[in-house]
């Protein structure tokens, strides 16, 4: 056990390549936990896919061993915590296993919307900051601009901020100082009282099982001993104690302040919930700490297999991602267009594309995705209120008294010239303007925005009209009434379940021309006229149609012509087997999705 | 089985800008070597194949006309040396209306029947497909091929860049009135890698849309039926049963050809299986094959059950006749989809057992195979 005031419990705060991860590599390196040749490029963020996209799903921690040039030896736990807004609850609790915080801030780029997310997280925690200036070595570094912008914005005094280059190596000794002089130990602690700990995140391992991340608020954390969770009330017996170095190192006990992990009989991640209180069996605590909450899927679609065979195969890698993804959530759906699959929940977005990336990835499987959708409250005449995750199941509009959606606060930055651009964004998709200020040449807007304008290609959208500049986050705010409707999509006067979806009513006559545009592009030519129409209840709003195929055919073919002519058709039943039937229409899988992306809105 | 031989034949005076058939410009100097390797293939056939009879012997190419009688005659005292004819043997040549004087001597060297790359009958049309002659040259050489005795065949291109459907009305009656016995008239195709298709990408050639290429299409078959000419294929049109290009129907019916010359395809049954060969396409490659192997294939490919029976539905469907539905899916050991396609109307039984297109349905001819063959189609919901 570490004494309390020789503990600093510490996050880096920062956007997306800004330098959170190549910093912690250096912060690990220089204390020792690795020798040169065991760092392989950042350490932490250890999913293919959270290296290629440079954020982190899961929060890792590491303890460094740190000789203060006061002499003593500090016990310092790095909390790298996600990095997307999806994650945003998981950070929160991240942030609460904390007593400070490092705000690394790229000296060329500035403060973006992400960093501004997470700092506000931060401080709600109560954490202390130190702002740290990145990437000093750059030309274009401009750290007194960066300083002002802190300030300015986040209203943090950076008068005191570090500028280091994580890259060279500049400076890094005097963040290990700062870590240790200017951020708090843990405030409170007691070995002698009963057992309290956060549960701050758990995964699963190949070797391991599910590894549970704690942080010791009271009391001590035993190997052996009986703990319970106090959400659920379930007890396991502790297997394995440790800290990571970054490699697990196995531990004795864990003392009120440190931050750890442990092993139990736990069978899936899902059954360790993030934010939950662990506590002694017998000798336990009554009251929890505050602030945990279950796990709410926000984003919904469908997820369906290609090949039809492949359903079975696409349970079973779902059932393993959730071992690992509590957050993910899944259950069977039938789709008159796209057959057997499943209605899956996300957390946001990304989380989506991430769930969807590791499907095709990790698992090969070739999938169709339908348009994503938000959690609808329906308030009933009855008085019941209905949670919609699925257009398809929208009860009959006569009985619906009023329909709730989500909506978000957004936060963008950006260079001011493409400012225009982004106010009408915003504005067309029934954005409504909270807050518009300046910092030098970047205007950061404040836009309550509807969810279901933004699930879609808010965010493509957002880049295209900034050339990538804008800076994008968002939180949940509140649900509010809506004048939302179902739109169904016709093909050949059939309504196709899939493709049908909640829309506002004042958008849903430019919805509905764009998709039946984009899907005459998409839906190939038949032997006959296919019109597609868009229609509320039993009203058109918005149609087009797809000529006839006048001809296929060669006109010429011999001897010589055979082979080429049998390869050609390989590739069409190649390119067959991507369609689905649809009544006598065939229409290709990626349309499902496609149709939905809105270019030129 | 009825067997056949496809002989390439490269050279041609002039590329047509059309053309992505294996050719290249005669310069004089290669002949003597490509002729004794072809007849040392075809001996080279006859040993691995052992003894049969054939049904057909077609010089194709490239510009076969261009060979001198000796040649001609040189490779049919080969093919018979080596294999036996049999009695109605049909031995084809294709020709150039810049050949006419020549086209005697041909006949007089053995072959009976002449297919004239006419292509148009209009001097316009001709110099923009690039071709060497006038469309009086080629009525003059219709004329001279009709008095050898030979059958006579006709090739014409419509769809041209530019055509309208009446200057096509008056052009088809016109060939239609000549002293032919076969007539095959192509949609224009714009093939990859050819002059035409470069053009056509830079928008200096405007190739018909496909409407109006389907009117075209509608317009060919109608004269040409009205005139006598059956469309026993989808481009191929002859005055009675025994007017039709029998050699071109082993291609379609699924028999075996050998395939001699440079860059030729054959499908002959070795050991038991049918097999796909291709010869080397390069003219220096395919010699020196030849020479060392005996043989000019590149490479043989032995067809699976599943692949034989594709083919033989691609190709058989072209025909007016049908193709043997049975046949076919014995082969591809699963039934062909054609129940919706029926009730389309774009296919239907010639008679019990035999699947062929409809008049409609030839317009989507490629299609519809896929369609047939798109056995995982799945269920209409």
């Amino acid at each position: 056990m570490t004494p309390l005031h020789l503990i600093r419990n510490f996050s880096i705060v920062a956007h997306i390549d800004h330098g959170k991860s190549t910093l912690s590599d250096r912060l690990i390196q220089i204390t020792g936990g690795l020798t040169e040749r065991e760092m392989t490029e950042q350490v932490l963020d250890s999913m293919d896919i959270e290296r290629e996209r440079g954020i982190t799903i899961k929060a890792q921690t590491v303890r460094l061993d740190y000789k203060a040039k006061d002499g003593q030896s500090y016990v310092l736990n790095l909390m790298d915590t996600p990095g997307h807004v999806d994650f945003a609850y998981e950070v929160s609790r991240s942030l609460a296993a904390c007593e400070g915080a490092l705000l690394v801030v790229d000296a060329s780029q500035g403060v973006e919307a992400q960093t501004l997310a997470n700092v506000y997280q931060a401080l709600d925690n109560n954490l202390e900051i130190v702002p740290v200036l990145n990437k000093i070595d750059l030309p274009a570094a401009e750290p007194e601009r960066v300083k002002a912008q802190i300030e300015e914005v986040i209203g943090l005094d950076a008068s005191q901020a570090l500028a280091i280059s994580a890259k060279t190596g500049i400076n890094i000794e005097a963040v290990l100082e700062a870590i240790v002089t200017r951020l708090p130990p843990p405030k409170e602690g007691d070995p002698n009282k009963p057992l309290k700990a956060l549960l701050v995140d758990a995964w699963y391992d190949a070797y391991m099982g599910v590894v549970v991340l704690v942080r010791v608020i009271d009391g001590v954390f035993r190997r052996g001993q009986r703990v319970k969770m106090m959400a659920n009330g379930s007890v396991y017996g502790v297997d394995r104690l440790g800290v990571f170095r970054p490699k697990a190192q196995d531990v004795e006990s864990l003392g009120p302040g440190e931050i750890g992990f442990f092993t139990a009989a736990i069978k899936e991640v899902a059954d360790a919930r993030v934010g939950d209180t662990i506590t002694d069996e017998k000798r336990g605590i009554t009251t929890p700490l505050p602030g945990f909450r279950p796990v709410q899927p926000v984003v919904f679609c469908g997820l369906f297999p290609v090949d039809a065979a492949k359903f079975e195969d696409l349970r079973a890698a779902m059932g393993r991602l959730r071992l690992n993804d509590a957050s993910f959530s899944f259950e069977m759906e039938t789709s008159a267009a796209l057959g057997f699959g499943f209605r899956c929940g996300f957390l946001g977005l990304l989380h989506l594309e991430i769930i969807q990336e590791r499907l095709t990835r990790e698992f090969d499987l070739d999938l169709i995705a339908t348009a994503p959708s938000v959690v609808y409250h329906i308030n009933m005449n009855d008085g019941s209120v209905l949670e919609l995750h699925n257009p398809a199941d929208m009860p009959d509009p006569v009985h619906i008294r009023e329909i709730e959606e989500p909506w978000i606060k957004a936060t963008i930055l950006t260079p001011d010239e493409h400012l225009g651009a982004i106010l009408k964004l915003c504005q067309d998709r029934r954005g409504m303007q909270r807050d518009l200020s300046y910092v030098g040449n970047r205007a950061m807007v404040v836009y309550d925005l509807p969810l279901n304008e933004v699930v879609f290609d808010f965010y493509d959208r957002l880049k295209s009209v900034s050339k990538g500049y804008a800076s994008f986050d968002y939180a949940i705010e509140a649900y509010r009434p809506g004048e939302l409707v179902k739109m169904s999509i016709l093909v050949n006067d059939e309504p196709v379940d899939a493709l049908s979806m909640l829309v506002h009513r004042g958008r849903a006559e430019h919805r509905g021309r764009a998709m039946c545009e984009k899907l005459k592009e998409l839906i190939p030519q038949h032997l006959f006229k296919i019109p597609i129409q868009a229609a509320i209840g039993g009203r058109v709003i918005a149609r087009e149609t797809i000529s006839a195929l006048r001809k296929d055919v060669t006109a010429k073919c011999y001897g010589g012509d055979i082979s080429r002519k049998r390869k050609l058709l390989d590739k069409q039943k190649e390119g067959k087997k991507k369609m689905r039937q649809f009544g006598r229409v065939e229409i290709p899988q990626e349309a499902f999705i496609a149709a939905l992306k809105m270019d030129g809105d | 089985m009825t067997l056949g031989i496809y002989i390439h034949w490269p050279f041609c005076r002039r590329i047509c800008p059309y053309c992505d058939f294996n050719v290249r410009r005669w310069r004089g100097e290669e002949e003597a070597g490509l002729l004794g390797a072809i007849c040392a293939d075809i001996a080279e056939h006859g040993r691995r194949l052992g003894p049969q009879s054939l049904h057909s012997v077609h010089f194709g190419g490239g510009t076969p006309s261009m060979l001198t009688p000796q040649a001609i005659a040189r490779i049919l005292d080969c093919v018979t040396g080596t294999f036996g004819l049999e009695d109605a043997v049909e031995i084809g040549l294709e020709a150039n209306p810049e050949d006419a004087g020549a086209l005697p001597e041909l006949v007089g060297a053995g072959i009976n029947r002449l297919s004239l790359g006419v292509q148009a009958l209009d001097d316009a049309a001709l110099g923009q497909l690039g071709r060497g002659h006038t469309a009086y040259a080629a009525l003059e050489a219709i004329d001279v091929a009709a008095r050898t005795g030979a059958r006579v065949s006709v090739d014409l291109i419509h769809s041209r860049p530019g055509q309208t459907l009446a200057a096509w009305e008056a052009e088809l009656r016109r060939a239609l009135r000549l002293e032919i016995e076969h007539l095959s008239a192509y949609q224009l195709t714009i093939e990859a890698g050819t002059p035409f298709a470069k053009a056509a990408g830079s928008g200096r050639l405007l190739p018909q849309d496909t409407e109006q290429a389907a009117q075209f299409y509608e317009l060919t078959q109608a004269l040409c039926a009205e005139a006598g000419f059956c469309g026993y294929e989808i481009s191929n049109h002859a005055k009675g049963e025994s007017a039709r290009a029998r050699h071109n129907l082993l291609y379609w019916r699924g028999d075996d050809w050998l395939g001699i010359g440079p860059g030729a395809h054959g499908r002959i049954a070795l050991a038991g299986q049918r097999t796909a060969t291709i010869a080397w396409r390069g003219l220096k490659d395919y010699i020196d094959a030849v020479a060392q192997a005996g043989i000019g294939w590149e490479s043989t490919d032995a067809l699976a059950a599943e692949a034989e029976g594709e083919e033989m539905l691609l190709m058989g469907l072209r025909l007016a006749e049908g193709v043997d539905v049975q046949r076919v899916e014995r082969l591809l050991r699963r039934p062909l989809s054609s129940t919706g396609l029926m009730q389309s109307g774009l296919v239907h039984a010639v008679r019990p057992g035999r699947l062929a297109l409809t008049l409609p349905g030839r317009l989507f001819a490629d299609r519809i195979a896929v369609q047939l063959l798109a056995s995982e189609a799945p269920v209409a919901l």
